[in-house]
């Protein structure tokens, strides 16, 4: 059965708008996106919002509603009760285009500081040769959408927009840490990861964990085990002699 | 990239919503919990490490356990050793007390939680957190928290200790309901001690090639299993570490007093 649903939605350009209410149809089996397309077709014919697979697997519907980074695809509206009014704004850390629209190119800009795959000069490819226990743990993290709410979530330059220059936030810190495990990989990214791309700013709060739709343990296999790697390269003084003893 | 500042035009191209969140939801409801939790588990803490009733035949408090001053009661004395004499006047539980509370400090869950709970950064997710400046782990004091193997080692001596005495306290006839609650504390204890992030690494999380080392891989195989339940153990093993060290001060107090206490 539809009903009639209250929503507040973020309209502007840049950073200046407002929160607009509308009462919109809303259907069985309906999701946010939905009803944010019905909006667009009955009453806001200018809304601009970003989607393309309608199915979770393309990241581009990433939006906040009612203040939780969600994917407006994915994003039920059965979990809402019929009376509440639902809010939903474009993500707070990238600077808005229009409307739900935000200019993500932070994130773009950051994939490319980092190195990528480097296999051994003497191995070419075709010759690679890993068994499944070496390479299903970094396996996990090419499950990532690129929806960038882990970036978007994340306080450290959700707050501090200063910290931008010197975080690449935990999408690509599990970038640097998908290679670093990767067993043909040998550029050195220990150093490059603390130095370069701000691992120790991660307070490993998790909540880049808590909104990451495809479920990625973002902070317990990726974030964490980086920072032990760095402790291992930077602030243990026995694995440092170790390697040194037995030229690891 | 260009350098921004929060006040940087940067900032002012997002959306410009005053409210500190929008969410709808109790998200104060965990970090107060939390707050509620630690809170509770310091100020326990530093009672029971200068209350005196700490050992009555066959049970010794976990809080001050092993006990290694001479002014601890013969049976108390941790292997009969004494290596801290008459000089040392101070409770003995606070001889090895920073062996667990930094190994516990520095834990990667109870960062998330402190973090949270008490620093405010943030509260909760999508959360504005109070503070202007963050630097996090960056610099000092935080970049100490690197540090946490280092008492993961010292935890594993202490889970170690806290399974020995209830051993001892088990083949004491007969094995009282202290018995029971003590080595129910030990395994919970040593259990959070293992499921710890740092011995996962240890195991073999340092190795990009399991397959050359199977034995490590299962060990590292059967801590991920044991470090998905990292929170949950950090919380029992707190309570129960609590629950332990006040039921044997009440029972050498003398307030418990019932047959097989």
């Amino acid at each position: 059965m539809g009903y009639k649903a209250k929503f507040r939605v973020w309209r502007g350009e840049g950073g200046d708008g407002k929160l607009e209410d509308f009462t919109v149809e809303v259907n069985e089996g309906e999701v946010v996106l939905d009803v944010i397309h019905r909006l667009q077709a009955t009453q806001a014919p200018d809304l601009a919002v970003r989607w393309n697979c309608k199915a979770g697997k393309c990241g581009s519907c990433s939006m906040e509603i009612n203040g939780k980074p969600r994917l407006g695809c994915m994003t039920r509206m059965s979990t809402f009760e019929e009376s509440e009014t639902i809010t939903v704004t474009p993500m707070r850390t990238f600077p808005v285009i229009k409307d739900l629209v935000c200019d993500v190119s932070f994130n773009y800009q950051k994939a490319r500081e980092i190195p990528s795959f480097t296999p051994p000069a003497d191995v070419r490819p075709g010759e690679y040769r890993m068994q499944q226990i070496d390479v299903e743990r970094s396996q996990e993290f090419r499950k990532c959408i690129e929806c960038f709410m882990c970036n978007n979530v994340c306080h450290v330059i959700r707050d501090h927009e200063e910290n931008k220059t010197n975080f690449a936030g935990p999408r690509f810190l599990m970038r640097i840490a998908e290679l670093d495990m990767h067993p043909y990989d040998v550029a050195d990214r220990k150093d490059a990861a603390q130095e370069e791309h701000g691992l120790g700013y991660c307070n490993i709060t998790k909540c880049c964990t808590e909104v990451c739709p495809e479920h990625i343990k973002i902070t317990d296999n990726a974030l964490i085990p980086m920072k032990e790697r760095v402790v291992d390269r930077k602030y243990d003084p026995l694995v440092w002699l170790g390697n040194k003893i037995f030229r690891r | 990239m260009t350098q921004t500042t929060a006040e940087s035009p940067a900032r002012k191209q997002r959306a410009q919503l005053k409210v500190r969140t929008l969410r709808t939801d109790r998200w104060w409801l965990a970090p107060a919990l939390t707050f509620a939790g630690l809170s509770a588990f310091l100020i326990y803490g530093f009672w029971a490490i200068f209350d005196a009733s700490y050992f009555v035949e066959p049970y010794i408090a976990p809080f001050s356990s092993p006990c290694l001053a001479t002014s601890c009661p013969e049976g108390a004395r941790f292997l009969g050793l004494a290596p801290f004499g008459d000089w040392y006047g101070l409770p003995p539980g606070l001889l090895i007390l920073g062996l667990p509370a930094g190994f516990r400090v520095t834990c990667y869950y109870y960062r998330k939680s402190y973090y949270r709970s008490f620093w405010l950064s943030p509260p909760a997710c999508a959360v504005a957190e109070p503070h202007k400046k963050y630097t996090g782990e960056t610099r000092l004091p935080l970049i100490i928290q690197n540090v946490h193997r280092y008492f993961f080692y010292g935890a594993i001596v202490i889970g170690a200790v806290l399974t020995y005495d209830a051993i001892l306290a088990l083949v004491h006839k007969p094995a009282g309901l202290g018995t029971w609650i003590l080595l129910v504390n030990a395994a919970l204890i040593v259990a959070y001690t293992l499921s710890c992030h740092s011995c996962r690494h240890i195991t073999a999380g340092r190795l990009n090639h399991f397959s050359k080392h199977p034995l490590r891989y299962r060990a590292w195989t059967f801590i991920s299993k044991l470090n998905a339940k990292h929170q949950p153990l950090a919380w029992a093993s707190m309570f129960s570490v609590m629950i332990a060290d006040f039921y044997v001060r009440l029972v050498a107090k003398g307030v418990i007093t019932f047959p097989f206490a």
